[in-house]
């Protein structure tokens, strides 16, 4: 933090003016003149809120996107048909049991071990060919989205909330004052909260995991140099299929958080792939606090973009993306 | 020295006093004589909605093959490239959206439409070089879908949703090249200058250079060359050759509209690349032949062995998998396989070629 101040001390200003002018925003309220430049401050903070939320889903997507080529390469164009199917996993069990929660180890497991036999059926035969695995990727997830139109068809499914966590919840954020002086508190969807948090957890969790574990430490050296991490000994095909299995189950997580925050339809998994690919790009590959700034930038994007500019919200996300590109190719936190 | 020394001539020289005519592969004059007579037996249907379509859509597949086989960059945004092209023309030239379209003459409207195509491909592709390998699919994939999301959002210039329809060809000396014969001529005509362009360009100065700095970039920078500019010509020629098959298949659809640029279409020119295989530019037409031919075929062959006949995507997936995994280069690899394993001596068990 303080390498980084002393190398760009005028960022480092124009960082911290934005981050004070945000916090005003978000505490203080609003006088007339800002009302009137851009709207009312519950929209403002839904948008806000709404953006963090959704940048938590992205995130649960994208770090086992990243995770996933940071160590092998492979850029897993199927990504996002485990995210729907994980959804559509989820929708079944948490409808046969009744128990939201039970959704998600279960999921978890289920699409990790799918993702572990794509590891060995699939992409152990071709280790190194970077483009051939794309390609079988791809082909992967045409036949993985056909299969899941075939069995679910072209609906709509919502994964319920429970009666615990479905309703809003009061937040301490003033929205707005009352005539009468009353101040009028901000209300907020408890479920977004409560997974956002789990979001947050999951990624502290995964922070923790690679650097202070051995097994992280293995990634880590894997990431770096797999082929002289494999020369000492290490049996990389376990690590490779453990974080295959990881990443692919993070996504199935995902696709149980989108199925309750959002619906699960055929066409979502092309979104979320399109998603984390951004995310993945804006934030450097294979970065994990990569994909938690990526993520939070794109969901808080794609939230304000529909709010104060409708027309172009999807728009907005890609050209984020150009921009990094333009000016950091390798990401935000990527290692050029 | 007063004796004469007989002439002798290694294979090579041999091969240079042969006629152009003669070092052209018979296969070729075959497949040449069959496409030019093909009217004379095949229906509109067959000329139009399987051999047009193949022309236009191995043209966009070109381009992509001439940016991978040669150049090393899978680049997914090549259909949206042929997209720019369609849109341009209908915006420019003619179309029933009179609102927005300026109505200009052919002559002004395809050029700007190419330029037009160029410029973007261009950009695309300083985009894109900017990043090495495989991160090159994220990266246009990602474009791709941008232009895709703005072309149905921007209702000012792209019309939004429904785009532009009634983009019909020039009139030009008096033929309505819409028609399925003149189309099909039309299509041919710019499919064999593409596929004549790139196997020109593929042994010309230019192609050489490409291909060692996809073989290795470093070594290329190192004796001189520069590899980003390299890179990004490459992108904008294959911007001509999406532009013009983007163009065809505006004029043959007699529409354009966002999805004609989706995700769905955009994965689909890769998928026939791959199947046709990245070696040689013929490749991406055996792909989009196969590609239309399952396409229009599929369903009646799926209802015919009791199947539903909307699971064509599976079939489609489940052949290029077959494909990709066993054989890398697709038909063409096949082919090659074939062949290496009909000469082979059945004494000695090796091919003609293999130590």
């Amino acid at each position: 933090m303080s390498a980084f101040a002393r190398r760009h001390p005028v960022w480092t200003v124009i960082l911290l003016i934005a981050a004070a002018v945000l916090l005003w925003m978000i505490f203080a309220l609003w006088p007339k003149w800002l009302v009137e430049l851009i709207g009312r401050k519950k929209v403002f903070l839904n948008a806000l809120f709404n953006g963090v939320t959704l940048g938590g889903l992205y995130f649960l997507v994208a770090s086992g996107f990243t995770l996933i080529f940071g160590l092998m390469r492979n850029v897993n164009l199927a990504h996002g048909s485990l995210y729907l199917l994980g959804g559509y996993i989820g929708y079944e069990i948490a409808d046969l049991t009744g128990y939201w929660l039970i959704a998600f180890p279960v999921t978890f497991l289920v699409v990790g071990a799918f993702g572990v036999l794509m590891q060995i059926v699939v992409f152990r035969r071709m280790e190194g060919q970077d483009l051939r695995q794309t390609l079988v990727t791809i082909g992967i997830s045409i036949v993985m989205a056909d299969l899941m139109l075939w069995i679910w068809g072209g609906d709509f499914y919502q994964v319920l909330t429970p009666s615990w966590l479905s309703g809003p919840m009061e937040t301490i954020l003033v929205t707005a004052q009352k005539r009468s002086g009353d101040l009028v508190y901000m209300k907020y969807p408890m479920v977004r909260i409560v997974i956002f948090l789990a979001a947050v957890a999951i990624g502290i969790g995964m922070w923790l995991l690679l650097n202070r574990t051995r097994i992280g430490m293995l990634i880590r050296a894997g990431v770096d140099d797999r082929d002289m991490l494999s020369a000492t000994g290490a049996r990389i095909q376990l690590v490779f299929a453990g974080v295959f299995a990881f990443g692919a189950g993070l996504a199935g997580l995902a696709g149980v958080v989108g199925g309750t925050f959002q619906a699960l339809a055929p066409g979502e998994d092309v979104r979320f792939l399109l998603y984390s690919l951004i995310v993945v790009i804006v934030g450097g590959m294979g970065s994990i606090p990569g994909a938690a700034i990526g993520a939070l930038l794109i969901g808080l994007a794609d939230q304000f973009g529909s709010v104060y500019m409708p027309t172009y919200a999807v728009v907005l996300t890609f050209l984020i993306m150009v921009v990094v590109l333009a000016f950091r190719p390798q990401g935000l936190m990527g290692r050029a | 020295m007063a004796v004469v020394d007989p002439p002798t001539f290694s294979s090579g020289e041999a091969a240079e006093r042969l006629t152009w005519a003669e070092r052209v592969p018979a296969a070729y004059w075959v497949l040449a004589i069959v496409l030019l007579v093909m009217p004379a037996f095949a229906g509109n249907f067959v000329l139009n909605d399987i051999f047009g379509r193949t022309f236009y859509t191995g043209i966009i597949a070109l381009s992509l093959m001439f940016l991978a086989g040669y150049g090393g960059m899978v680049s997914l945004v090549q259909m949206s490239i042929a997209g720019v092209g369609g849109y341009m023309v209908a915006i420019f030239g003619v179309s029933a959206i009179d609102t927005i379209s300026l109505g200009w003459p052919w002559y002004v409207a395809i050029p700007i439409a190419l330029v037009v195509a160029v410029l973007f491909g261009t950009l695309a592709g300083w985009l894109a070089v900017r990043t090495e390998g495989i991160y090159t699919i994220m990266i246009t994939l990602a474009i791709a879908a941008a232009f895709f999301y703005f072309t149905r959002q921007n209702y000012v210039i792209f019309n939004g949703f429904s785009g532009f329809n009634g983009v019909l060809p020039p009139k030009l000396f008096g033929v309505d090249w819409q028609q399925a014969v003149p189309f099909y001529y039309l299509t041919l005509f710019w499919a064999v200058v593409c596929f004549l362009v790139v196997l020109y360009l593929s042994r010309a100065p230019f192609g050489l250079a490409l291909q060692g700095v996809r073989d290795n970039p470093r070594r290329m920078a190192a004796l001189g060359y520069n590899v980003i500019g390299h890179r990004v010509a490459a992108y904008s020629f294959a911007a001509i050759l999406a532009g013009i098959g983007g163009i065809l298949q505006t004029w043959n659809l007699a529409q354009i509209s966002p999805g004609t640029a989706g995700i769905g279409p955009v994965i689909d020119v890769l998928i026939i690349a791959v199947i046709g295989g990245l070696r040689h530019p013929i490749g991406p037409f055996i792909g989009a032949f196969v590609f239309v031919i399952l396409e229009t075929f599929a369903i009646d062959a799926l209802i015919a062995v009791g199947l539903a006949g909307d699971r064509f995507q599976l079939l489609i997936g489940l052949g290029f998998l077959v494909i990709v995994f066993w054989s890398p280069d697709g038909i063409l690899g096949l082919w090659e396989k074939l062949r290496a394993a009909r000469n082979r001596d059945p004494l000695l068990d090796r091919g003609g070629d293999a130590p």
